[in-house]
């Protein structure tokens, strides 16, 4: 193994648990000196694993050639290789966990396993100044209230069945919106429910400290269909009410925290609309709100190197026979000694 | 409604603030739901207006299930304000933290009896945690907060209701969350019986499987 330098530690980073291919190189300072990405966008439907992979294997030396281009960093100068191993789709997060395992073998430097949802909250804290926050995770994959308890992350609430961000493309689709590839449906949606008027009931299921979205999802697809409402009403209803959930459970987790920090991140904290909600609820309890920059609250190779980096520090690494990726890794298995 | 003198904020919650006050010579509490500016106004009406009036008819249904809640004793709807009796005692979280691992499986043993009370009668509490819970000075455990409950002998609900009793007990009681759980499904199961207790049992992980990333789920990669 190569000997570390005392200063100028790089890590790169590789994330693919989804549709996004994407890699970041991080000093050990946390400056991000790199962020390329390439995302597979599918012809129609959602993401289909098998596809997603296939694009991933198609565009890695390409997005990681950006990145050392951007970064002025050579191959031989990094100190780690860290890689999304979970949770995500099987056959993305294995391309990603294949390229990473090449490098760290050609280059001779250790591995170093991270927990995606983890990757989000430490970029989140990094990004914004956060030591301790309460942290809205709300993506295409995840929607999660998550915050530090005793030696782990722990998840306080949690959807129990779809994924904020699910909720709105599959909605977004039905509609019949397009994605384009700049714009993702979140962004299409949110367009369209600010030109909303008229708040039409819908289910609104918080149960604890966790949400459900599916009957939320279903009885709007069911009111698109029968034809009675603008799309703009049916956009602004389904936001109003899924945010409204997401944003009680969060300031239930809160209450019962006494946190003062609340960080809102995944692809979701782009919407003004949500920012906003959970701006007041932070507000009103007293603690300090931050949100995540679109660049790093999407799925990016940065958050990776950069938790990478805080587990190298600490003697966290990953041997190639363990390497093996976790489609289900829960964020309260992970030890964060970096974490006090 | 009656004078309500010297109110003194107790707890500011999530979704309400407690008051302690003074009411026709009696220690009450005043749960007053205050308004989410975060939320749509209607949104925001019908959320309050619902859990004012539902709270206090399931915790007067609790009493016939012979589980102890604090008597209601004024519902000021158009405020969306509950008035009920101030029960003095601890809270269990707080309890749980000191207690021998004896108290403490006791105490659980005990609440799985009331939630197994509350099902059998029909009632889901809707948000089970320790916070929720508080034990008197002649060791009967009150059941506060049924704003998110409802009427149902559903398996699905009673799944889900101690679905979250049990992921409570992860979050903040983790050190001891499995005996803990365990004693409360022993409860349970006094009332309920083992059969339905199983069946419920069956439905936690059925609900636990269908969340994102779990372990255990089926039929996959």
């Amino acid at each position: 193994m190569r000997k570390k330098r005392s200063k100028d530690l790089y890590c790169l980073g590789i994330e693919s648990t989804a549709d996004d291919f994407g890699v970041g190189i991080s000093t050990f300072k946390g400056e991000i000196l790199a962020n390329t990405v390439s995302a597979y966008v599918p012809e129609e439907g959602g993401i289909h694993p098998r596809e997603a992979a296939r694009h991933h294997a198609e565009v890695a030396d390409n997005v990681l050639e950006e990145a050392f281009k951007k970064s002025g960093i050579k191959p031989q100068e990094l100190s780690a290789i860290a890689f999304s191993q979970g949770p995500g789709l099987g056959p993305c997060l294995r391309t990603g966990a294949t390229v990473a395992r090449v490098l760290a073998s050609y280059l001779d430097i250790p591995l170093v396993g991270v927990n995606h949802c983890i990757a989000h909250i430490e970029i989140g804290k990094l990004e914004t100044g956060a030591k301790d926050p309460i942290t809205l995770y709300v993506s295409g994959g995840n929607t999660m209230v998550a915050a530090y308890e005793v030696e782990h992350y722990r998840v306080f609430g949690e959807t129990l069945d779809i994924a904020l961000g699910n909720c709105l493309d599959v909605f977004a689709r039905e509609a019949g919106l397009h994605r384009k590839k700049s714009v993702p449906f979140g962004a299409a949606v949110e367009k369209l429910a600010a030109a909303g008027k008229n708040l039409i009931s819908l289910p609104y299921t918080v149960k604890g400290m966790d949400l459900s979205l599916s009957g939320l999802l279903t009885a709007t697809i069911n009111l698109l269909h029968k034809g009675k409402f603008s799309l703009e009403d049916l956009c602004y209803s389904l936001q109003e009410t899924a945010f409204s959930m997401v944003t009680e459970v969060t300031e239930r987790a809160l209450a019962h925290t006494d946190k003062k920090e609340v960080l809102l991140t995944g692809g979701v904290a782009a919407n003004k609309r949500l920012q906003l909600m959970i701006k007041v609820i932070a507000e009103e309890h007293d603690a300090k709100f931050g949100v995540v920059s679109r660049e790093f609250a999407m799925d990016n190779g940065a958050m990776i190197a950069w938790t990478g980096i805080l587990a190298y520090a600490h003697g966290s690494v990953t041997p190639i026979d363990d390497s093996f990726v976790k489609l289900r890794w829960r964020l309260e298995k992970v030890d964060v000694p970096w974490v006090k | 409604m009656g004078k309500i003198n010297s109110p003194k904020l107790l707890k500011k919650g999530a979704e309400a603030s407690l008051y302690l006050a003074k009411w026709h010579n009696r220690k009450v509490v005043m749960k007053r739901r205050l308004p989410k500016k975060y939320r749509p106004l209607k949104l925001d009406e019908e959320i309050r207006l619902y859990r004012t009036i539902h709270e206090p008819q399931l915790m007067s249904e609790a009493k016939k299930a012979e589980v102890p809640t604090p008597t209601i004793f004024l519902v000021d709807v158009k405020n969306s304000t509950i008035i009920m009796e101030f029960v003095e005692g601890k809270q269990i979280k707080q309890l749980f933290r000191s207690a021998s691992k004896t108290e403490r499986e006791n105490l659980s043993l005990k609440i799985g009896q009331l939630i197994g009370k509350l099902h059998e009668y029909g009632i889901i509490h809707g948000d089970l945690t320790t916070s929720n819970m508080i034990l008197d000075a002649e060791g009967k455990i009150f059941f506060v907060d049924f704003g998110l409950g409802e009427k149902t002998k559903e398996l699905e609900a009673r799944g889900v209701d101690l679905h979250l009793m049990k992921r409570a007990l992860q979050s903040t009681h983790y050190q001891f969350a499995e005996k803990c759980f365990s004693a409360v499904i022993n409860g349970y199961s006094e009332i309920l019986g083992v059969k339905t207790a199983r069946e419920v049992l069956d439905k936690i992980r059925g609900i636990e499987r269908r969340g994102r990333y779990i372990a255990e789920r089926k039929g996959e990669l």
